[in-house]
């Protein structure tokens, strides 16, 4: 494995990284960063020990352990049937693991009905009671409670209030739009104040505007209220706006758990590679590995690339090189031949054009398409390359990654 | 005008059409003859709406093909229609409130059809949520075997009753048989047995909306209703139970309202202690040949049973406005 550089969480995301770090240092120019998963004394708030889950004979989770640590905002992402809402809906209590172990907050869960566990969960189509109003769907799990008149009043309009639902009180579910319904299910969830919140696919239901926006609404409580938040999608652009950590799922398995930066920037397969944003993959086989860079034969007769090394590969593996479009530069001319820059030539095959990005399809001499992604900043009218142009593809020794698997 | 106005009132006059000619002509002769008088003739009451003397009468003017005698015509069957209004009084409703026989029967039928109504509910809604409840795969199976006794005749298996419940019926063999009873037990003739009559007959009704509404409750609903704080069973009172009331009103309904006027029940398995109205119905129409009367009690069933329906009716716009 190779060990990148620990990068911040939402290293990119201004305002949410801003938010984040602030809550754990005292501000934004802190220096000690929120993760308390490169922290070994930190108590994680959830720990899935081996937790296995058979449907029959198949394995919805397969052996799986996972910590999550106390306010932290993280996503279970994974294409459907990876086992991602099996998981959530073990911590909620309407599913047990076959085997191993749910700890929250110091007690093992099993057996614990889902009524008597300190979560809640905003479920997918929000399951608001249809017969109740707004107040009174908020105030249903406190009621259940027991609590007092007067402090359910006051707890529904402070959760109102989160959400920015005044005076929609006394309308019924069916009285709401889409969006107005989510925030219902989100401050009905909250209400009663759990040690952690499940979202399951929260805004897969809104359209796209009205989702981004939720994202960062989601986040920006989150901060306020300082509960660990569980989201699963199969969203990745959700999971990279909204989480301090993804862990991608894959048939029942973590490939892998990170902050979104890194793993964008260094996946560890070529299934989180693909599955997260756009990658290009080429094979071959490692010719040389040093401590920092590796060599990769991909091409007989053509030089070998130079890449990030690899730990897990030893001369004369199978590999792919991995390297995201967005990072590969296009020339009409071969660029100036520097130490570790890699550079191939081949035919622009096609130009994907989505307004602010035009993705290029290169045709390598040898088959292989290879993919570049260019910002539109001069007028589609005075772009230079076009479709048959030969052009040359170049990117730093250090812009892609190096897979074993 | 758009071209499909008049297709689409076509299609709208047709269950109209229907309500009018099978319905509503119907009530309207029944009243009028519950406003005629008993008479020894056929059919027995008078005056009678003679409706081709009418015709026949008005057709006379108009023979000579003049318009104002078209009116004159109108005039002339205005004028017996009139006659006949004043010939028309209300001594036969005036009738039921004398002879207690008929309060009596009204008063018994509502409190039948009301005890049954609630002990079908009560039968009928643990069947209904066990069928929703039921894997998919067995549903269609079983909601066959509710409909399955509509495939016997409803008399047959009325009668099939008989053989159950009389004192040397399989229902005491059996008692008898197994040593719990040594004497028979009289059911058959008693108000027992047009319970369990009426209970045996309309479970369906009752079950087939509750199970409609049942099984397109959205599982989650009762997840969510746990997750926050419920057990199971006051997920299902409080989630459950209330957004069933459609199920069970329209059940209900359609339970409570025939069981009002339930005839063959009484009469095949009930005694003579049971006074429903349906029988009585019969004593007068077929026993008495009384038509006026037996139309009055008609009507007064129907004003009866309009308050439910109407007050269904209201309940059925609330549910629709409230989108469900």
């Amino acid at each position: 494995m190779p060990e990148p550089p620990v990068i911040l969480a939402k290293g990119t995301g201004a305002a949410t990284a801003a938010g984040h770090a602030g809550t754990a240092s005292g501000g934004p120019g802190g220096a000690k960063v929120f993760a308390p998963w490169n922290d070994p004394d930190a108590k994680p708030l959830v720990e899935f020990r081996s937790v296995t889950k058979l449907f029959g004979e198949v394995a919805a989770v397969d052996d799986l352990s996972l910590k999550i640590y106390p306010r932290e905002f993280f996503a279970l992402l994974g294409p459907s049937g990876c086992g991602k809402t099996t998981l959530m809906r073990m911590l909620a209590g309407f599913e047990s693991p076959t085997h191993g172990e749910i700890w929250l907050d110091g007690k093992e869960l099993t057996g614990t009905p889902p009524n008597r566990r300190p979560v809640n969960m905003m479920f997918q189509a929000y399951a608001l009671f249809p017969h109740l109003s707004v107040a009174d769907n908020i105030a249903f799990g406190l009621r259940r409670d027991g609590l007092p008149k007067g402090e359910v009043a006051e707890r529904v309009e402070q959760m109102l209030a989160l959400v920015q639902l005044h005076g929609l009180a006394t309308r019924r579910p069916h009285q709401l739009s889409g969006g107005q319904r989510q925030r219902v299910a989100l401050a009905r969830s909250l209400a009663k104040r759990p040690k952690m919140l499940l979202l399951d696919e929260p805004l897969g239901a809104l359209d796209k505007k009205l989702r981004e926006q939720t994202q960062f609404e989601l986040v920006s409580i989150q901060e306020r209220l300082g509960t660990t938040f569980l989201i699963v999608t199969h969203d990745q652009d959700e999971a990279m706006t909204v989480a301090d950590r993804i862990a991608v799922m894959d048939q029942g398995r973590l490939v892998q758990v990170a902050p979104p930066a890194q793993i964008y920037e260094y996946p560890t397969s070529r299934y989180v590679a693909d599955f997260l944003g756009d990658v290009n993959l080429i094979e071959g086989r490692v010719a040389a590995m040093a401590a920092e860079n590796a060599r990769l034969t991909w091409c007989e007769g053509r030089p070998d690339f130079t890449c990030p090394a690899n730990p897990d590969l030893k001369p004369g593996d199978t590999a792919w090189f991995g390297i995201r479009p967005e990072k590969v530069a296009i020339d009409k001319d071969m660029p100036p031949d520097r130490p570790g820059q890699n550079a191939v030539e081949g035919t622009v095959w096609d130009i994907g054009y989505v307004g602010n990005l035009s993705t290029y399809h290169v045709k390598l001499d040898d088959g292989q398409m290879v993919r570049a992604q260019v910002a539109n900043r001069v007028h589609l009218a005075r772009r230079e390359i076009s479709w048959e142009d030969r052009v040359w593809l170049s990117w730093g020794k250090d812009d892609g990654v190096l897979l074993a698997r | 005008m758009r071209g499909g106005g008049w297709g689409r009132r076509t299609l709208i006059a047709i269950p109209y059409a229907w309500l009018l000619v099978l319905f509503l002509a119907p009530f309207l002769i029944v009243l009028r003859i519950s406003l005629s008088d008993f008479a020894i003739s056929q059919p027995p009451y008078s005056p009678v709406l003679d409706l081709p003397a009418c015709f026949g009468e008005a057709d006379l003017p108009a023979a000579e093909g003049e318009a104002p005698d078209l009116l004159s015509c109108l005039g002339g069957w205005a004028d017996q229609f009139w006659g006949l209004v004043e010939e028309w009084d209300f001594d036969n409703y005036i009738w039921l409130t004398q002879d207690n026989i008929y309060w009596l029967s009204y008063i018994t039928s509502l409190e039948i059809a009301a005890v049954s109504t609630l002990l079908i509910l009560l039968i009928g809604y643990p069947i209904a949520y066990g069928m929703a409840r039921a894997p998919k795969a067995w549903q269609p199976t079983l909601l066959m075997l509710v409909i399955l006794p509509f495939w016997t005749s409803f008399l047959i298996r009325v009668y099939a009753w008989i053989s159950i419940l009389k004192t040397e019926g399989l229902l005491n063999q059996f008692l008898q048989g197994i040593g719990l009873l040594d004497e028979p037990l009289v059911i058959l003739g008693t108000n027992t047995a047009v319970y369990i009559g009426i209970v045996y007959s309309y479970l369906p009704f009752m079950v087939l909306p509750l199970y409609a509404t049942l099984v397109k409750m959205d599982e989650s609903l009762l997840e969510a209703a746990q997750d926050l704080g419920c057990t199971r069973f006051t997920a299902f009172w409080l989630v459950t139970i209330p957004l069933s009331i459609p199920g069970i009103v329209a059940g209900s309904m359609l339970v409570f309202i025939p069981a009002v006027g339930e005839f063959v029940v009484p009469d095949l398995l009930g005694g003579s202690e049971t006074l429903m109205i349906g029988r009585t119905l019969w004593t007068e129409f077929f026993g008495n040949r009384d038509w006026p009367v037996a139309s009055a009690v008609a009507i007064i069933l129907l004003l009866v049973l309009v308050v439910p329906i109407v007050l269904f009716q209201r309940h059925q716009d609330r549910a629709q406005e409230a989108g469900r």
